[in-house]
């Protein structure tokens, strides 16, 4: 494997480090409390194998994400994106394998719910947001706070709640549709809207399924800030077919094909793989 | 069904309207069971037949807003809603029935040779425990239903299905004579309520009252419940609810809440029913009552709590006309309503008038 220099480096976070072993990654302990981050890994996936009547989705795959690491996660059709995204968010349970939030959080064991709450946040592919409610409502709904039947029976927003929709309006740049109901947005804003929703949730972990599909090319760009502003603060795992947006964003990427990791490093090395560009990116 | 639902369609169309209209029809229900009392040959008196009928249409009306609560904001289209009606109306008519006993036993049960009561019916001679079944039996019913249902994920018109086959059931079960209900005749004959003659006027006016104040009462609690976050919730899960469980709510306990609740306030509008109409057996429990209530909703407007309460009075009121005037026809009519509304009124009167407004 060829090692070219990356053109996102962080600081104190050297690209060539690779995602294969277990401490490599993590770019620093910093996490809520709750979740046990000792060794700064906040996901572990481990020989995890997926089939569905025989036809094997994920075989084997292992895979590691870091403390506020963002990580872009790219392969053709089928090679099982959104199948792991789907075991990781308790949707389909794998047939074998070991899924850890943090060092202590079996996810092959919990419920979508509970995941949701222990603090992983996912976005669809096509952009999912409660159409008949405002767009203040939808966040509303996903902020973070005891969401049982009994406490939303008498749920009222404190001033501090309010702020904190204020805040995460005015970095979706959605201040001005506040009262609009989110089914009239335009597809981009959808695409921010839910994306708001993942913030108000105050995830640890957001998982992004094409987040810049349907966009103009100034909102992706725009979504390329947000989401280099968010990593660190958050871990960001994000699946996307756009090479553009990819190159902006990731410190690091991990290529899938038929279910299992070809290849992980920076883009220009996994671009560079020769095994990439024959399944891939070359053609 | 992804309309914005959320504030009542009659609140956007301008709230002043919407309350004087609610106020004087809350004004004439108050009217009506008093103008009953007046003497018969005043030019002002209501009759019994009128004052019964409309009494009739509210119970249905309730059936309609509580099917409106799981339908139009949950998204869980119940074709069974009957049963739960049927249910409350048996519980009171299980007390009616022991007040025209007396110490003896109900009539049909001398008629099958029976001895003494069944378990169930142990207590039903005091109202106190009648009115407990009204509320436990559809209530305990729908939560053990809900819960199985709700679990294993059962939704859209699977859970329909599985809501019209268990009200068939139910009408199948009361049919037969061992079950102890009065087989397909159900219970008629009453004679007293508290001890006050069912048929007297001043009994009926406050029959008649204590179903405005249930439809008033439900309408209220509809109304806080879909403004709280709980309602906001609600309509979530109906549009999304994927989304919803990724945002970290257990749509369960919301569907399991709305639909107990809906089956109680049903259970409640029968033990009214009961009382007024005089009869109940399990024609109730028909699949195609149950059905008719959902055209009621469908016609008033879904998720708007005001227009099932009219598409209840529309559909009934229009019924009861026509079953007197062209009796042959009123199936007809009923079908040609029903392609009207899904032809040209999806979102129901509610929405026609919504769009008049604007």
């Amino acid at each position: 494997m060829k090692t070219v220099p990356c053109s996102a480096v962080i600081d104190g976070f050297d690209p060539t480090g690779g995602g294969l072993t277990r401490d490599a990654i993590g770019l620093g302990r910093v996490a809520e409390k709750g979740l046990d981050v000792r060794h700064g890994t906040i996901l572990s996936l481990e020989d995890i194998n997926v089939s569905f009547d025989g036809f094997k989705a994920l075989t084997d795959l292992s895979l590691y994400i870091g403390v506020g690491e963002l990580r872009c996660i790219i392969g053709p059709n089928g090679a099982g994106k959104t199948t792991m995204m789907d075991v990781i968010t308790g949707k389909t349970r794998p047939t074998s394998g070991s899924a850890w939030f943090g060092e202590t959080l079996d996810l092959t064991r919990m419920s979508e719910v509970d995941i949701a709450q222990a603090g992983i946040g996912r976005k669809f592919q096509k952009p999912t947001v409660f159409e008949a409610l405002s767009v203040f409502e939808n966040l509303e709904l996903a902020q973070k706070t005891d969401k049982s039947v009994w406490a939303s029976l008498r749920a009222k927003l404190n001033g501090e709640q309010k702020d904190r929709i204020d805040e995460v309006l005015e970095t979706i740049r959605l201040g001005q549709s506040r009262h609009r109901p989110a089914g009239l947005l335009s597809h981009g804003q959808k695409q921010f809207l839910e994306i708001g929703m993942l913030l108000m949730q105050s995830p640890q972990l957001l998982l992004l399924d094409e987040p810049v599909a349907g966009m103009t090319d100034a909102e992706t760009e725009f979504t390329a800030e947000l989401f280099k502003s968010l990593a660190r603060k958050h871990s960001l795992m994000v699946v996307e077919h756009d090479m553009g947006f990819v190159e902006t964003i990731a410190d690091h990427v991990t290529v899938l094909h038929q279910g299992q990791v070809l290849a992980e490093g920076s883009l220009q090395q996994v671009q560079a793989d020769e095994r990439v560009i024959e399944v891939y990116l070359g053609r | 069904m992804n309309q914005p639902l959320t504030l009542t369609a009659a609140q956007k169309a301008g709230p002043k309207l919407t309350a004087v209209a609610l106020g004087i029809a809350l004004v004439v229900l108050l009217a009506m069971p008093l103008l009953h009392l007046l003497p018969a040959e005043h030019a002002l008196h209501v009759s019994a037949y009128t004052l019964t009928l409309v009494g009739k249409i509210l119970c249905y009306a309730i059936v309609a807003l509580a099917l409106d609560l799981v339908w139009g904001y949950a998204g869980l289209l119940s074709l069974g809603h009957g049963l739960f009606f049927a249910l409350g109306g048996y519980a009171m008519g299980m007390y009616l029935m022991r007040q025209s006993a007396g110490d003896g036993l109900p009539a049909f049960m001398s008629f099958l040779a029976w001895n003494e009561l069944p378990w169930y019916w142990y207590g039903t001679s005091s109202f106190l425990w009648a009115m407990c079944l009204v509320v436990l039996v559809p209530g305990v019913l729908a939560f053990v239903f809900g819960f199985f249902a709700f679990r294993s994920r059962i939704k859209g018109v699977y859970f329909s299905i599985m809501t019209q086959a268990l009200t068939f059931a139910g009408m199948l079960l009361f049919f037969r004579n061992e079950t102890g209900f009065g087989g397909n005749n159900g219970f008629t004959d009453f004679k007293t309520i508290l001890g006050f003659s069912i048929s007297a006027p001043a009994t009926r006016a406050t029959l008649f009252l204590a179903t405005v104040a249930l439809l008033v009462g439900s309408l209220l609690l509809g109304w806080r419940l879909a403004r709280s976050k709980f309602g906001r919730v609600l309509t979530a899960l109906r549009d999304a609810e994927n989304r919803l469980m990724f945002c970290g709510y257990d749509p369960r306990g919301y569907k399991l809440f709305i639909w107990t609740l809906s089956a109680v306030l049903c259970g409640l509008a029968g033990a009214l029913y009961v009382p007024q109409v005089g009869i109940i057996n399990p024609s109730e429990m028909a699949p195609t009552q149950s059905i008719e209530a959902a055209v009621w909703v469908a016609l008033g407007g879904r998720g708007t709590l005001i227009g099932p309460l009219l598409g209840a009075g529309i559909v009934n009121g229009m019924k009861s006309w026509f079953t007197v005037a062209f009796p042959e026809y009123w199936l007809f009519a009923l079908g040609a309503l029903f392609i009207v509304v899904t032809l040209y009124l999806p979102k129901g009167v509610i929405g026609l008038i919504k769009r008049r407004g604007e």
